[in-house]
């Protein structure tokens, strides 16, 4: 755990609270049970806005807190924890991207209202099954949008959609000329193809030419501090359980072959936690942010995949069970490891920031 | 030589950092800029050029080699923050520090945490001036991961003891002027009967055999003591501590082992670059062998979360006061990524990456590959990897907490 100041430990502390005691997995069961397409706990996310947790990276000015990407790593990584579903992260990505490209006016009308939660956002950038941000056909012509963006997260219940097309980034308001096709993940969480066709569309002119690599990388520290949570969460309860389970007559955690499997994952989970949090400050900091957004994404798409595989083989037959929880952070795990860059791709962009 | 100035704590760090500027200008001869500490390794006989043993004896005198020890025993008496401006400042004129070695990294701190006043005052000040070169005697033939299995005998004889046994894996025992070994005192109990002591490697009935390694070189020895004659004021705490004391001393090597800094600096050169000068790159620039390219990143990617998890222990650790848990992966990733690197370069290289000698092989194409075979004792050495996950285990995952 990286060394927090008192304003973030409070931060962490409350969004730890709040995920365990108001929004444990339970509450995730609720929602796929519910099987409202928008796949989130409306009041809920009022709450978290309530709490100041949609506006962590929103300048004091427009409503936010400007606490900072390390700061929201924390609460997204707790929420990771629960399986919290929301369009917190999207809605949060989305604000980076006005913070980074957004007139003055542009930050006036959304920022307030991105930060009380009254308004839900997402990033539509890909076109395709793979990330790919260099193939955007997207485009805009006298003021309207054309373009498909594939498997966009948060989709259902986004009013505004930063949108990438061939020269830049827009903003489009969810109405007349946009449309959805409900893609079911195996995540039971909000993902959908969105057709813009001639939508209205308002350009973030600021942000110079890197813009969208810049939100990219915003989207890849965030994304991999849920997934921070998450891998945390399946080694606490997977060694929990091995220091229940008895079988042999022995606890399985004196068994020396498991022993040294999970300390290879704690080792694991030291190198994500480290690789995460340095891409969250290397945001904050403004330096170095590519190499570091793309370490930490990298590390967490390897160390959740393993360790959510692990979760499965080590607590045995239960954790195939849709009872047992283990099940959703395998499923969950997929999908972000899949969202704003596989491990292919990242070592790709590795390898390309490093000139070879 | 300058005057000795006596440092004071409270100087500012601005002040401070003039001084060792100064005083690197007036000791340090350009002829050993960029070069390393000899006598730090376990590879070499001590054999100083006059140069060196000038520089040896300024940083010494000073106790600049051990800034944070106590004065009072030849070290530096400094504060933390200076013996790092002390660490740039000789980082940036390319000075090495010639104090090193097992003295500086494993038994001093130790004796300076366990030893009697009388031996702290014998043995620390000629560690901080570089004088003595210590070993370690520690495993044996039949006591490798299972140390506490150490069968080498010391007899009470009264004011002195009487040691019988053997010694391997003596890192720089050919060379070393002392050795702190653990030895058995009472054969009735294997953890408490085990006592530290200090033995001259020139007393009668020592005896070094240097062993050649995969790498053809011979850092280790095998050291046999016959009848040989230890007075009692060399025993280090009390009989049968010598576990105890053993254990904590072996902390100070895996936290070298691990490496931070050096580590980082000896990898400093990327793969990538390297592969670019021995293979193809395409119109882009890019390594034409895509496989090996991804291979090399995936390297990068987390030999980088490696040195962040080094970073991050050490912050940790000083905000909590204490040695924070994540300390413990060091050495096995450490050590595990190294070797995949070594591994990794000779792919890169091809079999011009194989060289055992010969001229048309570069010193770094050759050093390369003793260092790929002898990189393969670091995952034995120093608790083997194997042991270390035991620890993780046990020590910090609590798993035999419920036996």
């Amino acid at each position: 755990m990286a060394v927090l100041n008192e304003e973030q430990e409070m931060l962490r502390d409350m969004a730890r609270d709040w995920a365990t005691n108001e929004s444990p997995v339970t509450e995730f069961r609720k929602v796929r049970a519910n099987g409202e397409p928008h796949a989130y706990n409306k009041d809920a996310y009022a709450t978290m806005a309530e709490m100041g947790w949609a506006g962590v990276i929103i300048p004091e000015d427009h409503g936010g807190s400007d606490f900072g990407f390390l700061s929201a790593g924390l609460v997204v990584e707790e929420l990771g924890k629960t399986l919290t579903a929301s369009p917190l992260i999207a809605t949060t990505i989305a604000a980076s991207a006005i913070v980074l490209g957004g007139s003055d006016e542009q930050k006036a009308k959304w920022l307030p209202k991105l930060a009380s939660g009254e308004t839900v956002a997402t990033l539509a950038v890909d076109e395709s099954a793979h990330h790919d941000p260099s193939a955007i056909e997207a485009s805009v012509s006298g003021g309207k949008l054309t373009g498909k963006k594939a498997f966009v997260h948060e989709a259902h219940g986004a009013d505004l959609f930063v949108v990438a097309a061939k020269d830049g980034l827009y903003l489009v308001e969810k109405g007349d000329g946009v449309s959805l096709t409900t893609r079911k993940l195996t995540d039971q969480r909000s993902h959908a193809d969105v057709n813009f066709d001639g939508a209205a569309a308002d350009k973030l002119e600021g942000g110079g030419d890197s813009l969208l690599d810049d939100v990219l990388d915003r989207a890849r520290v965030l994304t991999a501090a849920e997934m921070l949570g998450m891998a945390q969460q399946v080694f606490d309860t997977t060694l929990d359980y091995l220091k229940q389970r008895v079988q042999f007559n022995q606890v399985l955690a004196t068994f020396q072959a498991l022993q040294h499997r999970m300390a290879d994952l704690f080792a694991d989970l030291a190198q994500m936690r480290s690789a995460v949090e340095a891409g969250l400050q290397a945001v904050d900091g403004g330096f170095g942010v590519a190499r570091a957004a793309t370490i930490a994404k990298a590390e967490a798409n390897r160390v959740l995949h393993t360790i959510s595989n692990q979760g499965i083989q080590l607590h045995g037959g239960i954790g195939m069970t849709d009872e047992y929880d283990v099940g959703f952070y395998l499923k969950r795990a997929r999908v972000l490891e899949s969202a704003w860059g596989s491990s292919s791709y990242l070592k790709d962009r590795y390898a390309k920031l490093a000139s070879y | 030589m300058a005057t000795q100035l006596e440092p004071d704590i409270h100087a500012d760090e601005d002040a401070f950092r003039t001084e060792v500027q100064q005083f690197l200008a007036a000791n340090f001869p350009d002829e050993l800029k960029n070069k390393g500490n000899a006598l730090a390794g376990v590879d070499g006989p001590t054999d100083e050029t006059p140069a060196q043993k000038a520089w040896r004896e300024a940083v010494g005198e000073r106790g600049w080699g051990t800034p944070t020890w106590p004065k009072q025993y030849g070290g530096g008496g400094l504060t933390k923050a200076q013996a790092k401006i002390i660490d740039q400042e000789f980082a940036k004129a390319g000075a090495y520090n010639p104090i090193g070695g097992m003295g500086v990294m494993m038994f001093g701190p130790t004796l300076l945490e366990y030893g009697s006043e009388e031996q702290k005052m014998e043995h620390i000040p000629p560690i901080c001036r570089g004088e003595i070169r210590w070993c370690q005697g520690y495993s044996e033939p039949n006591a490798g991961s299972d140390l506490a299995n150490l069968q080498t005998f010391a007899e009470d004889k009264g004011d002195h003891y009487i040691v019988n046994g053997q010694k391997t894996w003596t890192s720089g025992g050919q060379w070393a002027d002392k050795c702190f070994a653990i030895v058995r005192t009472d054969k009735s109990d294997k953890h408490r009967g085990i006592s530290f002591m200090l033995i001259d490697m020139d007393a009668p009935g020592v005896e070094v055999r240097p062993i050649t390694m995969i790498s053809g070189t011979s850092p280790f020895c095998e050291t046999f003591f016959d009848n040989v004659k230890v007075p009692k004021e060399n025993l280090v705490g009390e009989e049968g501590q010598g576990w105890t004391i053993g254990k904590r001393l072996l902390q100070h090597e895996r936290t070298n082992i691990s490496g931070g800094g050096r580590l980082a600096s000896m990898m400093g050169q990327s793969l990538g670059d390297i592969a670019k000068k021995y293979g193809e790159t395409d119109a882009a620039g890019e390594l034409a062998d895509k496989v090996l390219r991804d291979k090399i990143a995936d390297f990068e990617i987390r030999w980088n979360s490696f040195l962040l998890t080094a970073r991050r222990a050490v912050e940790e650790s000083k905000a909590q006061g204490g040695v924070s848990e994540i300390s413990s992966v060091l050495k096995k990733l450490g050590t595990k990524l190294s070797q995949e690197r070594s591994e990794l370069l000779i792919e890169i290289r091809g079999l011009q990456g194989l060289g055992w000698e010969g001229e048309e092989f570069t010193d770094g194409e050759l050093e390369a590959v003793r260092g790929w075979l002898f990189g393969k004792a670091t995952t034995i050495y120093g608790g083997s990897t194997e042991i270390q996950n035991n620890i993780i285990a046990k020590r910090v995952l609590g798993m035999l907490d419920h036996q």
